[in-house]
């Protein structure tokens, strides 16, 4: 069985890495992106989010002015410490609360922080400011830094998916399949070297892409970089067994490319590619769940950004294993080597 | 008497599509070291037949045995399949899609003789997207080979080859057959059929309608020789002469027992004897004469 998967997946690794297009597509991309970011567009994001220290859920505008403005999204919040956090990590803009002694929370290093401060302090110009600001403690992190993980991570999710779900289609439109059916491979041993094929070229992709990222760029990287790797590798293993179960019975590129799509939109919009989902509705926040990139993004942050172990990161590590088994499963059941 | 050992054998075979029966109760046996052809015209149902035999299309009903059980692990590792389209994976050499394929089976056959034999050793190095029509199949050959096959299935394989090619392939088959495997030929050439074949089942529509050696075939059908002549050098209807006639494409066909005979009796309804023909009848006669139109229509 070694034998035959080996073999497939060996003649899949040719065929990729000969196709020299794709081969450089796949690498420059999220390096244009991360660059193009980080230098071109000053590396932030549109969107104003600002907590609000409070105990209750609903924000009352009216003990503040600054609370009426219009294109910035108030969230309430309860924990400090994590919200501290959460304006070190981008995930909010700025924290405010209100009451008997006003004051503010705001990363120096945030631009969208700086611009909702100045908000902030203009919004009461009837009277002379009395809203004190206070320091945040630690390190602030980079724009670059907390969205480092979200590009690779989207790298990875549209390499694995599109990268494997077309090819099977074409194998099987192609006839490929068919030939293959004809042998002695079954259907787990196809799916088993499509999906190590793809995890180790992807996963060699974003070493690279990584690397080269952290030492032009100086990213942040607390924790250790074989648990990264770990991630890496299990979160591909998890989205490119997703690949192939959307891909598992079409016989059209134009479908797979639309249910491709179908996945990956909300999949890059709500696993905190480009932005927090801090704020969201508890609906979307676990849909979230659902996608293996949210558990690769949120795993691989933690390792960047706050040096979480690999125990820290299990809980995560798991969803995706178990995410990855049922891809698989679900593949191997239902796939179909030719077009009827 | 020696009795052959059967190394394939479909029974009542039948496929269905909404609307349509493509295969319906389909039924022969190939005795080991033959060559079996399966003759029909596009549409026929012999692909389909094949492909279920092959386990690559599930049959509505009907079972395929080989060797007496019925077809499944073994006879994956032992068959030798090559489809009439199959497409290869790109930017692989002609080396390493043999020993991909090769790697999949536990049986494999030595690759230096099997290059050899298929005539690839110049193009080991090339790129599968480079290669011609008859390298291509020479190489879809090969791949059918790397497990030494007991059975060799070839659908359609001269299709698209030039007249030189094909005969190079037919010389290959039978390079094969000689080796001590069996084929199945799907083929609507039917010089192919006679050359290559031992057996043959016509189908037509979805069915067998007629089976047997070649030779017996056209013996069980024809006494004798057929007459061609085109049809603006008669003078006459067609029904005043006597004998079995056809008309086709212009030329009408006579078969005949007494050749001499024949023509005495079309001397005074002929105009010309100048572009008359006399010739052995073929598969082709032999499926006109049953379905009333041509293997290639």
């Amino acid at each position: 069985m070694f034998g035959r998967i080996y073999a497939i997946f060996q003649g899949r690794n040719r065929e990729f890495l000969r196709d020299k297009a794709s081969f450089a597509w796949n690498m420059l991309l999220p390096v244009i992106l991360i660059f193009g970011l980080s230098f071109t567009l000053g590396g932030d994001r549109n969107a104003y989010t600002v907590g609000v220290l409070q105990d209750g859920e609903a924000i009352v505008e009216e003990q503040h002015p600054f609370l009426e403005m219009r294109y910035i999204r108030f969230v309430p919040i309860r924990d400090k410490d994590d919200a501290l956090i959460k304006i070190s990590r981008h995930q909010l803009d700025l924290l405010v609360e209100f009451g008997d002694a006003p004051r503010y929370w705001v990363n120096p290093d945030s631009a969208k922080g700086h611009f909702v401060e100045l908000a902030l302090l203009q919004s009461d110009s009837n009277t002379p400011a009395r809203i004190e600001k206070e320091k945040i403690t630690g390190d602030a992190i980079r724009y670059a830094d907390w969205v480092l993980p979200g590009i690779l991570g989207m790298n990875m999710m549209f390499s694995c998916m599109f990268g494997v779900g077309y090819v099977v289609v074409r194998y099987r439109k192609n006839g490929f399949l068919k030939r293959l059916r004809a042998t002695p491979l079954s259907s787990f041993e196809f799916i088993s070297a499509q999906v190590a094929s793809r995890m180790v070229l992807i996963t060699g992709i974003t070493v690279v892409v990584f690397t080269a990222t952290h030492i032009i760029l100086d990213t942040r990287m607390e924790g250790s970089y074989f648990t990264l790797f770990l991630v890496a590798i299990v979160g591909a293993i998890s989205m490119v067994s997703l690949g192939l179960v959307i891909s598992a019975r079409v016989t059209s590129e134009e479908l797979a490319g639309g249910l491709l799509n179908m996945v990956n939109w909300p999949m890059m919009l709500l696993s905190g590619v480009w932005f927090s989902l801090e704020g969201a509705g508890p609906f979307l926040q676990n849909l979230a769940k659902v996608f293996p990139l949210t558990h690769v993004l949120d795993a691989a942050r933690s390792v960047m950004l706050d040096g979480a172990t690999l125990a820290e990161v299990a809980p995560s590590l798991g969803a995706l294993t178990a995410l990855s088994a049922v891809f698989i499963g679900i593949g191997a059941r239902v796939f179909r080597w030719g077009p009827f | 008497m020696v009795m052959m050992t059967t190394v394939l054998e479909a029974r009542n075979l039948v496929k269905e599509y909404p609307g349509v029966t493509a295969v319906n109760g389909v039924s022969f046996s190939v005795p080991e070291g033959i060559c079996f052809g399966l003759l029909g015209p596009n549409g026929a149902g012999k692909t389909t037949t094949v492909e279920i035999i092959e386990g690559v299309l599930a049959a509505t009903s009907g079972e395929v045995y080989y060797y007496g059980a019925p077809a499944g692990t073994r006879f994956r590792q032992e068959a030798g399949i090559q489809f009439q389209n199959t497409a290869l994976q790109d930017f692989l050499t002609v080396r390493e899609t043999l020993e991909m394929f090769r790697a999949l089976y536990d049986r494999k056959a030595d690759l230096e003789p099997l290059i050899e034999q298929c005539s690839l050793g110049e193009l080991l190095d090339r790129d599968n997207r480079k290669l011609s029509g008859g390298q291509r199949q020479r190489l879809l050959l090969a791949v059918a080979l790397v497990n030494r096959p007991r059975l060799v299935f070839l659908d359609e394989p001269t299709t698209g080859l030039d007249p030189q090619a094909r005969r190079n392939f037919w010389d290959l088959v039978q390079n094969i057959r000689a080796q001590g495997a069996s084929i199945v030929l799907t083929t609507h050439y039917m010089d192919e059929a006679q050359i290559l074949c031992d057996d043959i089942a016509i189908m037509d529509a979805g069915e067998i309608i007629t089976q047997g050696s070649p030779d017996e075939l056209l013996r069980r059908r024809y006494k004798g020789l057929i007459i061609e002549l085109p049809i603006r050098d008669l003078t006459d209807d067609l029904r005043q002469i006597e004998h079995t006639v056809h008309e086709n494409l212009g030329i009408v066909e006579i078969v005949t027992g007494d050749v001499s005979a024949s023509l005495q009796q079309l001397s005074p309804h002929v105009t010309s004897l100048n572009h008359i023909k006399i010739r052995q009848p073929n598969l082709e006669d032999l499926f006109l004469d049953l379905t009333g139109h041509s293997l290639r229509a």
